[in-house]
């Protein structure tokens, strides 16, 4: 292009920046790529039928991480239970109701807080006021409440966001035809928000597969195969916090890779959904 | 009936404005639960002991609970991802903002947004048995569990809020800004680092602060390959242990001013932690006004 023009010192420095941003860009790549080879040819090969399918036993001398699996599941669906009501809720308040600017700033704030918050103090915290103040003890439950405040930010932001989408028009044409404010919530608010709260579900959902500080002290680690109701109420590891266990305290790494070989898979699926979601949702408001 | 109607109206006002504060509420009992409980280990120690304090042996026979060597660990160790993981993020995030066809934008995209979503035990899994035993060899020394693995393992976890939020910034930038630029003879890439980068940079400062923070709270990944001894980090290759991992390793079998103790190093893990955000919050700031 122009570059013979160049002085001899520009065209140094357009070399050097762009051979620095193909590094940064190669290494990027390179390490997504390492990291998603290294834990497909380390962990697909120990997943197996037998692994999936039964729970630890001393006795018969093997692991199975079924107990794991059912634990994550509660665990996900005890905390959306919980927080997407609040987080909707939190949502509405802030974009259909708070006229006191103040009570916003604060709230707003507060969620920003709670974003930041590293997950081993969430830890510390639910275990003090879940596990011993409300005495649930060590619980599938207690880390569900813990991890239900960890996600209340995100469901209340991709919530507002979709909110702040539904037109005022709609809001108005309701008024005008002699609905009340709640009326107007259920009837128009509500179905405009729906993308917002799956985007935040499957979100959410990330990040509790992935949470494993903020389990360790309020779920605990145990691997008993349980029911739902007696699950909840009882102690129990999840997927990530297993790998933890089996890698870091019984040098397992067999059954770690394929832990994470199964948490990977489910990292991608998630990215999948979250973008698919997205697209899906956009193509229909632009109807 | 309009009585009533009015009723279900204030009722469901009420309902909702409870759940908008709850927010606020959890963030006031974990504040002061993090409070009431760190306090009294704080008092019985002392202040400067327990802050300045360069030994730590909660469980020897005359225990001493000094966290500075926790501190410094934290602050080295964030530091040095910094360090390592700032320059590439941001580099990459100019070439994908600004310089990448589509399709190597979008394949990128996934990319970091799938570095974002890997748990960080699996992070940890993948430094235990690649990382330390790489640089054990690769340095000569008997164990690579150090801080050293712990910086490279927390730089590549920064990694994608650093591209993401350098790029929201940069891509916000106006196209006005960068065609004045190209009209007066600089080429692209002198645009993109003279022009777009500086005009990005409140953006781009958030995106470092936000590193900052991920990397001051990570617990798991960093207690999985940084050895967790107590000691002061005096070289890369020393056994570390974190402000976060003194927390997560004694926690299972503490008691006592034990106990106490490692509830002020979450306080102070905490203070830490609201400082970064009072920073990121300025930074964002500036960076909507422009």
């Amino acid at each position: 292009m122009l570059t013979g023009k160049l002085s001899r010192r520009r065209r140094a420095y357009i070399t050097v920046m762009r051979a620095l941003m193909w590094v940064s860009i190669a290494l990027t790549a390179a390490l997504v790529l390492f990291l998603i080879a290294y834990i497909a040819v380390k962990g697909i090969p120990n997943i197996t039928w037998e692994l999936l399918s039964t729970e630890p036993s001393y006795l018969k001398g093997r692991i199975g991480i079924l107990p794991d699996i059912l634990n994550t599941l509660y665990i996900v669906l005890a905390t959306l239970v919980i927080v997407v009501p609040l987080g909707v809720g939190a949502a509405i308040y802030l974009t259909e109701y708070a006229s006191n600017r103040r009570i916003v700033g604060a709230v707003e704030y507060a969620a920003e807080t709670l974003s930041g918050i590293p997950s081993i103090i969430y830890g510390l915290v639910g275990m003090l006021f879940f596990c011993q103040f409300m005495g649930l003890k060590t619980s599938i439950i207690a880390g569900a409440l813990t991890l239900a405040i960890m996600n209340l930010p995100t469901i209340m932001r991709t919530t507002q966001e979709s909110l702040k989408t539904v037109p005022q028009s709609y809001r108005e044409g309701a008024f005008g035809l002699g609905a009340g404010k709640w009326r107007v919530i259920r009837t128009v608010v509500l179905p405009g928000c729906v993308d917002g709260v799956i985007t935040g579900c499957i979100l959410s959902v990330g990040r509790i597969l992935g949470e494993s500080a903020a389990l360790l002290f309020t779920a605990g680690f145990a691997h008993i195969l349980n029911g739902v109701f007696e699950g909840l109420a009882s102690p129990g590891a999840t997927l990530t916090v297993a790998l933890y266990v089996y890698a870091k305290e019984q040098g397992e790494f067999e059954v770690a890779f394929a832990i994470a070989a199964i948490l990977m898979a489910l990292t991608l699926l998630i990215n999948l959904a979250a973008s698919a979601v997205g697209r899906y949702f956009d193509r229909r408001k632009s109807l | 009936m309009k009585n009533r109607k009015r009723l279900v109206e204030n009722i469901v006002h009420g309902i909702f404005l409870i759940m908008g504060l709850i927010t606020v509420g959890f963030v006031l009992i974990i504040t002061v639960y993090l409070v009431v409980s760190g306090i009294p280990a704080i008092r019985e120690i002392g202040l400067i002991e327990f802050l300045f304090g360069k030994t730590w042996a909660s469980t020897a026979a005359e225990p001493s609970y000094g966290i500075l060597p926790f501190i410094l660990t934290s602050i080295y160790g964030t530091a040095g991802a910094i360090v390592v993981g700032v320059p590439i993020g941001f580099l990459a995030a100019v070439y994908l903002a600004k310089l990448a066809r589509p399709s190597v934008k979008k394949v990128m995209r996934g990319a970091v947004s799938l570095l974002a979503g890997i748990p960080s035990v699996v992070y940890g899994l993948v430094g235990m048995l690649v990382l330390v035993p790489g640089i054990r060899k690769v340095f000569d020394i008997p164990d690579g569990a150090s801080l050293l693995a712990a910086i490279i393992v927390l730089a590549i976890m920064i990694l994608p809020s650093i591209i993401n939020v350098s790029m929201t910034a940069l891509e916000a930038v106006p196209k006005e800004y960068e065609d004045a630029s190209l009209a007066l003879g600089a080429t692209p890439v002198e645009t993109y680092f003279r022009v777009s980068v500086p005009a990005a940079r409140s953006g781009i400062a958030a995106a470092v602060v936000l590193g900052v923070g991920r990397a001051i709270g990570e617990a798991m990944a960093v207690m999985m390959v940084s050895g967790n001894a107590p000691n002061m980090p005096s070289s890369l290759f020393q056994s570390v242990q974190f402000l976060t991992t003194a927390v997560a390793s004694e926690m299972a079998y503490s008691g006592g001013l034990q106990r106490q103790a490692l509830f002020s190093i979450a306080l102070v893990l905490f203070l830490f932690i609201m400082l970064t955000g009072a920073v990121l919050n300025f930074f964002l700031k500036r960076s909507r006004e422009g």
